[in-house]
């Protein structure tokens, strides 16, 4: 691929020299190059695919351990606690201990389970989210595969989550395990709705369904110091805030744990697992709020593309991963702040309010496409407020009405009284 | 040779993943996810709904096969392998397409404008249908009883010391 790269890194007389900022940027893909060179000629092919899976299992493989320690230390400090503190330096080796636990522990199977699909479920669960993984673009020549299709290619492999749900949940022989399928089932389904809608208003805009050129569209900046990210538009940023919460409920995170609720149907579909099953069900979820997250620096947040032109200098797959890490930690805050939704909550929330918002959320993508015309001074400020208050005055008054609406008031239990 | 009926549902998804692979190899790329997300991520988990919503509890899983079964399941399979082998040995030019050599057939903004341009009213029917289909389903789901006012029906919630739990400890002490 680049001739000079290889050479720079491997050749005796073609030597480059390669500053600091080409050599972060350009590094892995040259790697990549300088490995697959060493392999003959038939094995290639096979190298270029394998090479970026294995580099994205390794790096969400890691992240995944270290996410995990994060999420115990975050929600220990906002609980005002320590969290895990013993393993390594400042227990920051604390997922090695729980993974070697993970592996050690006994693999209960219930007697009755169909042991089949008892064992399928777990990796239908993981496989279709790591694939997801694989059209993100993490810089700027670092993606796995960019097919004309990514965004679809990303939600058509993560509706396989919601089989393998159903798949753990019947095959446990368990009616919490089948309750909490169901309600996984149902969340997914609903919240995907206002997920694929608020993706569709960036689609819209940037006119391609390649995430790799939707990250593209956002390069560039307006007066040289505010970036073009979809997220500095008032469609872009109410469609941030619509899409993460969609997420939120859709990778099944708190507040939307409602399928694995201990307080009510113990584990959900994740009742009957143990040992390693269930560190692999732990690390599809964890896999898919990397996905989700991903997904939305790609779409919003201007992916690779660094906040200031001065800032390019760093590499671009690290602006990503701060983005990235900046996304996990608000989830994280989001789960130690919110308590769990009740489900009727949850379905009113999806349909009620976050559909009818997603949808006009692409209109008003529409109308600030439409004013981009206007020419007098100031003609910026007051489309961006006119788009702004096109979103955000609905948002306010229909949340309104519809808590009102509800009334507050004692509960009252149709079927138990 | 499958007794259950969720496991038939879950082959019949799989199967429909494999149709989707199909699709894409052939360059139909938007074609192929789009079969996924339908079939895979909706069709399918309509399915096994309908399965575990059944009340008959004879109807989920078949018994015993039976010779005659055997029979015409063998029968079916191969008619349908034997029609898609004649298919596929009259046609003329398969060996040159796929998306390797030839690239796709159609791209995804083509595709798009012919929905929303050409076959707009048949898009639009199909769309129609559905909605239809849902408004009925709806409809279908109601309660037959209309609940009452929320003020009526606290109103006739059983007081303290005279409903649930007067009759449990009446009936304890009977």
């Amino acid at each position: 691929m680049n001739m000079e790269g290889i050479l720079a890194l491997t050749g005796w007389g073609g030597l480059r020299w390669v500053g600091p900022v080409e050599l972060f940027e350009r590094g892995p893909v040259w790697l990549r190059d300088w490995a697959v060179g060493w392999l003959p000629e038939g094995a290639k092919v096979w190298a270029e695919g394998l090479i970026p899976a294995v580099a994205v299992l390794a790096v969400f493989g890691l992240l995944f351990g270290l996410a995990t320690v994060a999420e115990r230390k975050l929600l220990g400090r906002i609980q005002n606690r320590p969290g895990p503190n013993r393993v390594g330096p400042y227990g920051w080796l604390q997922f090695a201990a729980d993974g070697v636990k993970m592996l050690t522990k006994e693999d209960v199977v219930p007697r009755s389970a169909d042991r089949v699909l008892h064992f399928l479920a777990p990796i239908v669960m993981l496989a279709p989210v790591a694939l997801s993984l694989a059209v993100i673009p993490y810089g700027r020549d670092l993606v796995a595969a960019d097919p004309r299709c990514g965004l679809l290619f990303f939600f058509a492999v993560g509706s396989a989550a919601e089989v393998a749900a159903f798949m753990a949940g019947w095959s446990s022989r368990n009616k919490y395990s089948l309750l909490g399928a169901m309600r996984a089932i149902a969340q997914m389904i609903s919240y995907e709705l206002p997920l694929v809608l608020s993706a569709l208003t960036v689609v819209m805009m940037a006119g391609s369904l390649s995430l790799v050129e939707i990250v593209e569209a956002q390069s560039g900046y307006w007066w040289g110091v505010i970036p073009r990210w979809h997220v500095m538009t008032p469609w872009g940023l109410a469609g941030l805030l619509l899409f993460m919460a969609a997420a939120a409920a859709a990778s099944n995170r708190a507040p939307f744990d409602l399928p694995e609720g201990e307080s009510e149907i113990i584990g959900g579909f994740m009742t009957e697992y143990s040992g390693f099953k269930y560190a692999i069900f732990f690390m599809g979820e964890y896999f898919g709020m990397f996905a989700v997250s991903g997904l939305a620096v790609t779409l919003f947040l201007g992916g690779w593309q660094a906040p200031l032109a001065v800032l390019e200098a760093a590499p671009s797959y690290g602006w990503f991963f701060l983005k990235l890490g900046v996304m996990i930690a608000w989830f994280i805050w989001v789960r130690g702040t919110l308590p769990r939704l009740r489900v009727d909550h949850l379905l009113n929330f999806g349909w009620k309010y976050l559909l009818p918002l997603g949808a006009l959320n692409l209109l008003v993508a529409m109308v600030w496409r439409g004013l981009g015309g206007w020419a007098f001074p100031g003609a910026g400020a007051v489309r961006w407020l006119a788009c702004l208050a096109m979103i955000g005055l609905p948002a306010i008054l229909w949340g309104r009405l519809l808590m009102r609406s509800r009334g507050w008031g004692p509960r009252v239990y149709r079927y138990a009284s | 040779m499958l007794r259950r009926l969720v496991h038939c549902a879950l082959c019949w998804t799989l199967s429909m993943a494999g149709v989707a692979g199909l699709y894409i190899l052939a360059g139909a790329e938007f074609l192929g996810l789009a079969q996924l997300i339908v079939y895979v991520g909706a069709v399918a988990i309509l399915i096994v709904f309908a399965i575990l919503l059944t009340q008959r509890r004879e109807l989920l899983s078949i018994e015993r096969l039976t010779a005659g079964s055997w029979v015409t399941g063998v029968a079916v399979a191969g008619l349908v392998a034997g029609c898609l082998w004649i298919g596929l040995a009259y046609t003329r030019g398969l060996g040159g397409a796929g998306g390797a050599s030839g690239g796709p057939a159609l791209e995804t903004r083509e595709l798009g404008e012919l929905l929303m341009g050409r076959y707009v009213v048949a898009f639009e029917v199909a769309g129609l249908v559905l909605t239809v289909a849902l408004i009925g389903a709806v409809i279908l789901a109601l309660p037959f009883e209309q609940p009452r006012e929320a003020s009526g029906r606290r109103a006739d919630r059983p007081a303290a010391g005279e409903g649930w739990d007067a009759r449990r400890q009446g009936g304890q002490g009977a």
